[in-house]
């Protein structure tokens, strides 16, 4: 995490550009007002329909709620209304005129680890909850260093329940500059950060600005939002990692093509490419997107290229540039990584597990376990470790059958992931970054 | 300040398209005996045509299934099989009628909606093709207890749906693997809207069937909704029939299926109307999700979708 509270993305930027979709995750403790502030953005951006509203503006007055409670928008299975918590990752999806959005709503009750982590993954920006009354507390720390491990380079800071504060713009530069000066001393990796004030409840500072908080002049949370990068732009910039999922047979005597989606870099027709584990090299003969013929095709598109020469390929294979300097890092069996253990199965070290990269697959053994994460002290420790179990987080060193082409994670969020798989069940029982 | 979507933005669209093409690409090369179920509603019809987009110029990597409740418009199974020749694949149909018959299923009423009971007779066809991947067009905006569904959902032997032991989907590392007569749900349409689902229909210039769109047909009001009048469901002694202009937003079991007025009769029209709409596509057209709140959570249990 970088220290400076900035605001994030480019400002300047056509307010009515066409911004793709930005996936991002909400973390909080259980009483910061997560759910609220969710329900209250649907609200805001009139992706609740009238049934919906009708439906928990009566259960509002059901339970004695003054006004609507926003957070019953999110409430979910059966089950966790009946425990009144969230238990797993809900999507929720919201549009402006520049974006579609899609949340990740990951629970804050400490024991789901493994929600936020399965979360924090296919997420281009956290947004932290704390509350204002109380600051960043241990669990603040603790999103956001998994934000960050997982790859996370842009955070909200969402300083909720200003209202309860008196709005009080000394207190919201306080919380702000303690987050900051802890980002800047304990986190793994380097991110964004732009701490916003807002009240959930009235939607201050969400969609509109605030009448309380003249002294504020940085984005309203949708302002944010609406202007941060993706992670495919970010990928567009790196070496070409095409994974090839399908190979396709239009005739039994046509030219085979090969389909998958860019993972990073960009392709054009005529460029030179090497093709994994093989080593061969062939030129892009033709491009499509989604049957469409192109000239090029960049990070995020999915693609079927046709090669030349026809060399031979199948799924798992990996498209590179033709430049060794240009392929993966990783060409090892001896895999050293972070394991995120998801599983309510544990890891048993005499067994052996499926690691799955991209679209391969080998046998692999977890060998050594090296250092563990204590998600409380967010210290790593090493020496004697405890058993590795559901929301474990350790370092370790995983041999493979076979050699995995991959990059590493902190190079590459789409290239450097892999799963561990149990071959029996085919339960997924653990994702590792790799180093 | 951001105002509600009115213009048309089409990036969107894109990433939708290219993540469902990554699934569908996924189902291919992970499950051995893979379908996708086709009823001729408008979601399926999108990710017949995703499918194209990701297998084309080859053929399509599996079959398509469509579970017929026998309670069907007339119009959607001529669609269904229109399309099916266009294309060129093969098409497996299965009746809740043949599942009637043989006492695999018991209605709760005769004439009541067969909505639940399709569940059985797909149950069967899993059992009869060893399906280990059925691929349906179901979104998670649809109902709450579709918003935790995974893209690849497990079910086991009897279909059930535990949401207790659905496998975290990280990255886009999606995990088909499943025990014998286990199989896996796609949905490739998850992270979807009705809207979306609308702006690429129009966009892409899908077809789909013409209930879709707006036209007059004779209709009764019942608790707040509308029912179009046809041999399933003729007017009772007393029942007012008028003749308006609706069009269906769901193409279901005719039983509960309601239309809602509607002058929208294009494409473009049928986006600026959902767009705008006020009551979500379930609550506007659905009358057995009005049964209970938990209606569909207890359906997908079951093993329905």
């Amino acid at each position: 995490l970088n220290a400076s509270v900035t605001a994030l993305g480019d400002r300047h930027q056509d307010a009515h550009a066409d911004r793709g979709v930005l996936r991002f995750l909400t973390c909080g403790s259980v009483d910061d007002g997560k759910s609220t502030l969710i329900g209250r953005l649907l609200y805001d951006t009139r992706s609740l329909l009238a049934d919906t509203l009708a439906q928990i503006e009566a259960l509002s007055r059901r339970r004695g709620h003054p006004g609507t409670d926003y957070s019953l928008v999110t409430d979910g299975l059966e089950a966790e209304r009946a425990q009144g918590i969230t238990i797993d990752v809900a999507h929720r999806y919201f549009s402006t005129a520049r974006r579609k959005f899609i949340v990740a709503d990951a629970p804050g009750h400490e024991q789901y680890t493994r929600n936020m982590v399965t979360a924090a993954s296919a997420a281009d920006l956290a947004v932290l909850l704390v509350d204002a009354r109380h600051g960043p507390v241990e669990q603040t720390r603790r999103h956001a260093t998994l934000a960050a491990l997982l790859g996370i380079e842009q955070i909200v800071l969402a300083v909720n329940k200003m209202d309860l504060v008196g709005w009080s713009s000394s207190r919201f530069a306080g919380i702000a500059a303690a987050f900051s000066a802890w980002a800047g001393t304990g986190a793994p990796a380097a991110a964004r950060v732009t701490a916003v004030p807002v009240c959930a409840v009235d939607g201050g500072n969400l969609a509109t600005r605030s009448p309380h908080s003249p002294w504020y002049d940085g984005p309203t949370l949708l302002e944010a939002l609406e202007s941060a990068r993706t992670s495919a732009e970010v990928a567009e910039a790196s070496p070409l990692r095409l994974p090839v999922q399908w190979v396709c047979r239009p005739q039994a005597d046509s030219p085979r093509l090969h389909a998958g989606r860019i993972e990073a870099g960009v392709l054009r027709v005529g460029d030179e490419v090497t093709v994994l584990p093989a080593g061969v090299a062939a030129r892009i003969a033709r491009i499509s997107v989604a049957a469409r013929p192109r000239e090029s095709a960049r990070a995020g598109d999915p693609v079927m290229v046709a090669l030349d020469p026809a060399v031979d390929v199948v799924r798992g294979d990996l498209i590179v540039p033709n430049d060794p300097r240009l392929h993966p890092p990783l060409r090892e069996r001896r895999l050293a990584m972070t394991l995120c253990w998801l599983s309510d199965t544990p890891f048993a070290p005499a067994r052996e597990y499926l690691l799955r990269h991209g679209a391969s697959e080998t046998r692999a053994r977890v060998t050594e376990v090296t250092a563990a994460l204590d998600v409380h002290t967010l210290r790593w420790s090493e020496g004697t470790l405890p058993p590795v179990g559901r929301n474990a987080i350790v370092r370790a060193i995983v041999d493979a059958q076979q050699a995995v082409r991959a990059d590493r994670y902190a190079s590459s969020r789409a290239t450097g992931g892999v799963l561990l798989v149990d071959g029996g069940t085919g339960d997924t029982l653990a994702a590792g970054l790799l180093a | 300040v951001s105002a509600p979507a009115t213009q048309a933005p089409t990036r969107h669209l894109d990433w939708l398209e290219s993540e469902a093409i990554h699934v569908l690409r996924e189902v291919a090369g992970q499950c051995r005996r893979p379908a996708l179920l086709f009823s001729g509603g408008k979601d399926s019809a999108v990710v017949l045509e995703l499918a194209l987009k990701a297998f084309r110029p080859g053929p399509l990597p599996f079959p398509l299934l469509h579970i017929d409740t026998g309670h069907n418009f007339p119009e959607v199974l001529a669609f269904r099989d229109g399309r099916v020749a266009e294309i060129g694949e093969r098409l497996v149909v299965r009746h809740v009628e043949d599942s009637i018959r043989t006492g695999r299923v018991v209605l709760d009423a005769p004439g009541g909606s067969r909505n639940r009971a399709q569940s059985v007779t797909l149950l069967d066809a899993i059992a009869e093709f060893r399906f280990d991947a059925l691929v349906g067009g179901a979104r998670r905006d649809e109902e709450k207890a579709r918003a935790k569904e995974r893209v690849f959902s497990v079910r086991d032997a009897w279909s059930q749906w535990d949401p207790r032991r659905q496998r975290p989907e990280l990255w886009s590392l999606y995990n088909a693997r499943v025990p014998e007569n286990w199989h896996v749900r796609v949905f490739p349409l998850s992270n979807w809207t009705e809207l979306d689902v609308w702006r690429y229909i129009a966009r892409e210039r899908i077809r789909v069937p013409e209930l879709y769109l707006a036209h007059r047909r004779e209709v009764i009001r019942r608790d707040g909704a509308l029912v179009a009048v046809t041999p399933l469901t003729p007017p009772a002694p007393g029942d007012t029939v008028e003749y308006l202009s609706v069009r269906f937003r769901t193409v279901g079991d005719i039983l509960c299926t309601a239309p809602v007025e509607s002058d929208a009769d294009t494409l473009e029209r049928v986006v600026a109307e959902t767009a705008a709409a006020t009551l979500s596509e379930r609550g506007a057209s659905r009358l057995d999700d009005r049964v209970s709140e938990v209606a569909m959570e207890l359906r997908k249990r079951e093993g329905y979708f």
